[in-house]
């Protein structure tokens, strides 16, 4: 994984709460066994819509989604970072994500800031006002940075340390083999198996 | 202080504690299916690292799978070639796998509780957020993303964050004619989408406790609608009777038994949230919107957007509305449904087949309606036709079809049509959830059974008596 320290880019506001992971790539996309190739799939129903955010020319190059509570609710789909990467976002902003989705986030290398509501909404304010405008996403101060606003934003620290460091988690459990053969051991052998 | 169900279970299962790192669980049971888990395998074959523990791991086919001419090649191309990479995968790796046209093949979250292979105490993860069913059993049950599913495939742990805990009261007793889904609809009304995000929820009281298995499994399926990753009950002499003598229970079974009497929350545990819900005052329930907590009584009316003072809800209930095709005021039992949806992880085990027949028995779906029965297993489909209820089905009009996801997500041939409305006893009533453009209104099976009958939504008390 590429390590993130700070992204600078367009900003594109998704004026919507709920925005569950159905929107952001329908299930019919998920029938390809690939993990990259999903831009096309990216909310594909809304991009219907000529009036949609990012079909505006100003959001072409748009790397920072700004979006309402409760972003990613729903089905667990990783499609929905893969399409967000694919398409060429790295950071999502919203007051509330949903936990899957976080997760997943934090594994594809896809940031997530949250903020509360009222950084939300000035952040959609300014992007109305500035169509276009370019916004600072830096993880190592934890900080967004938008025309004269500043503002701090929290992501989990592992996962912040994770990103910084562009670590693989596998590779890190995998020095815990002795652990996790510790464990194995001691296992109640009343548990189920399945062959 | 004493520890909450979920507490007891996570610590039961942590491998390593280190500080300012997350704790690494140990995972029991890993369930699989074709559409999260390709790219998860292709990831072990590019760093060479194999399945650690193939004999927790079990694949079934869900998602994809028709539910017509199971018995031909699967005809879109791009379904079978996803369903033909988990074959291929679990062949290579040695993941053991129940297929298209095996006795266990089914919706994943109903296949693991009837092969017995969901215990109280362990912990179940599966690449589908829908794994909270398993904490019926009070199990520690979550979904994973496909990263997460290489992780348990190469590792059979996870390094996890402790949840916090959320204890959902149901006091009371539920009415005649009230079900499980009516209840936890009701409880996603009142804690919202995100409510529980962050925690793990505990169900608890005497509502709760009545309950069979099955409804359990509906309640703790929905957590996640409550944007909770978790949903848990307390094991007791129902859940002990639900798993005897399945195929997969301890050998020794008291022994496991002695064990699941300890996993209670502690009399002095303490919870980060609670809720308490009067299960005495609920009735019938049913979506009007495009997310799960957007709910009412069915005898209630379409919510207008000036109702909700928060600026976010009445912005979504609005773009709702809209979406919808529903006008405020207007009574919800008015509203006409094309379809009707009996299936999912959420309400297509047996005991949900047989409410909708009880109420089909002797009736005819209208006209104007086409109604799905998919069983959510080959073993559910095969009970109900025992004891009938496929010829209950077939009378009254609807379509008894084979085992899978179906239209709860729409990826195999089974949608609506743009504008086409549903009323389904699945779990998100999301834009283009059920195909593009289609409508979802979330019931229970017997408000689904009733619905199909009156051609609107209705209650099964709506029908005149046959």
């Amino acid at each position: 994984m590429d390590k993130f320290t700070t992204h600078t880019g367009v900003a594109a506001p998704l004026r919507h709460s709920n925005v569950d992971t159905d929107q952001i790539i329908p299930a019919e996309y998920l029938k390809r066994i690939t993990r990259t190739g999903y831009e096309d799939a990216l909310f594909s129903a809304w991009r219907q819509d000529p009036e949609f955010v990012l079909n505006h020319p100003v959001h072409a190059t748009a790397s920072v989604l700004v979006a309402g509570p409760d972003f990613g609710t729903g089905s667990s789909r990783e499609h929905a970072v893969w399409a967000l990467n694919d398409y060429g976002f790295r950071v999502v902003v919203s007051s509330r994500f949903a936990d899957i989705f976080r997760g997943n986030a934090g594994k594809g290398g896809l940031v997530t800031a949250e903020v509360d509501q009222e950084v939300v909404e000035q952040l959609w304010d300014l992007l109305d006002a500035q169509p276009g405008l370019e916004v600072t996403v830096d993880l190592q101060d934890r900080q967004i940075r938008a025309g004269d606003l500043v503002a701090d934003f929290t992501i989990d620290e592992y996962v912040r340390w994770r990103l910084l460091e562009g670590l693989d988690d596998i590779g890190i459990t995998l020095q815990h083999g002795d652990a996790i053969a510790a464990f194995e051991r001691d296992r109640p052998e009343f548990l189920p198996t399945t062959a | 202080m004493g520890k909450t169900l979920a507490e007891k279970v996570w610590d039961a299962h942590v491998v390593r504690r280190a500080e300012g790192e997350p704790d690494l669980l140990y995972i029991d049971l890993h369930l699989i299916h074709e559409v999260t888990s390709p790219q998860a395998f292709d990831g072990l074959r590019a760093t060479g690292r194999s399945v650690r523990r193939p004999e927790l791991t079990l694949a079934t086919e869900d998602h994809n799978v028709p539910t017509l001419d199971i018995d031909k090649p699967i005809a879109d191309p791009i379904s079978r070639a996803q369903v033909e990479a988990l074959r291929a995968n679990c062949a290579e790796f040695g993941v053991p796998i129940r297929p298209l046209g095996d006795a266990d093949q089914g919706i994943v979250h109903v296949v693991g509780p009837q092969l017995g292979l969901t215990q109280p105490g362990m912990t179940v993860v599966c690449g589908d957020s829908h794994t909270s069913t398993h904490g019926a059993f009070g199990a520690l049950a979550f979904g994973i993303g496909t990263s997460e599913v290489e992780h348990v495939l190469a590792t059979q742990t996870l390094p996890l964050k402790p949840f916090k805990t959320m204890a959902i009261n149901v006091e009371g007793e539920l009415p005649a004619g009230v079900t499980a889904k009516d209840l936890i609809l009701a409880i996603i009304a009142q804690i919202g989408t995100g409510g529980g995000q962050g925690y793990v929820l505990e169900y608890r009281g005497p509502a709760i406790e009545a309950l069979s298995m099955e409804q359990r499994m509906t309640i703790c399926n929905m957590s996640i609608e409550a944007g909770a990753r978790a949903g848990m009950i307390a094991p007791d002499e129902t859940t002990f009777d639900y798993l005897r003598g399945k195929e997969r229970a301890p050998e020794d079974f008291d022994a496991a038994v002695a064990y699941w009497r300890t996993l209670t929350t502690d009399p002095d545990a303490a919870f980060d949230a609670d809720v308490t819900i009067d299960a005495a005052a609920l009735s019938p329930f049913v979506t009007w919107g495009t997310n799960p907590g957007q709910g009412l009584p069915l005898s209630a009316s379409v919510p207008s957007p000036e109702d909700f003072e928060d600026p976010s809800e009445r912005a979504a209930a609005q773009k709702a509305l809209q979406y919808m095709g529903l006008e405020a005021g207007m009574a919800l039992k008015d509203i006409t449904v094309d379809t009707v949806f009996l299936g999912s992880c959420t309400n297509g085990r047996i005991e949900d087949l047989r409410a909708a027949a009880e109420i089909l028995q002797g009736r005819k779906v209208a006209d104007s309606v086409t109604m799905l029965v998919v069983p959510g297993s080959v073993k559910v489909r095969l009970q109900a036709q025992e004891e009938g209820l496929d010829k209950v089905f077939e009378a009254a009009g609807a379509q008894w079809r084979n085992a899978g996801c179906s239209m709860c997500l729409a990826m195999n041939p089974d949608k609506l049509r743009p504008q086409e409305r549903s009323a389904s006893t699945s779990n998100r009533n999301f834009e283009g959830r059920q195909g593009p453009g289609g409508r979802t209104h979330l019931v229970s099976p017997q408000v689904a059974a009733a619905t199909a009958v009156v051609g609107r939504l209705a209650a099964p008390s709506d029908l005149v008596e046959v």
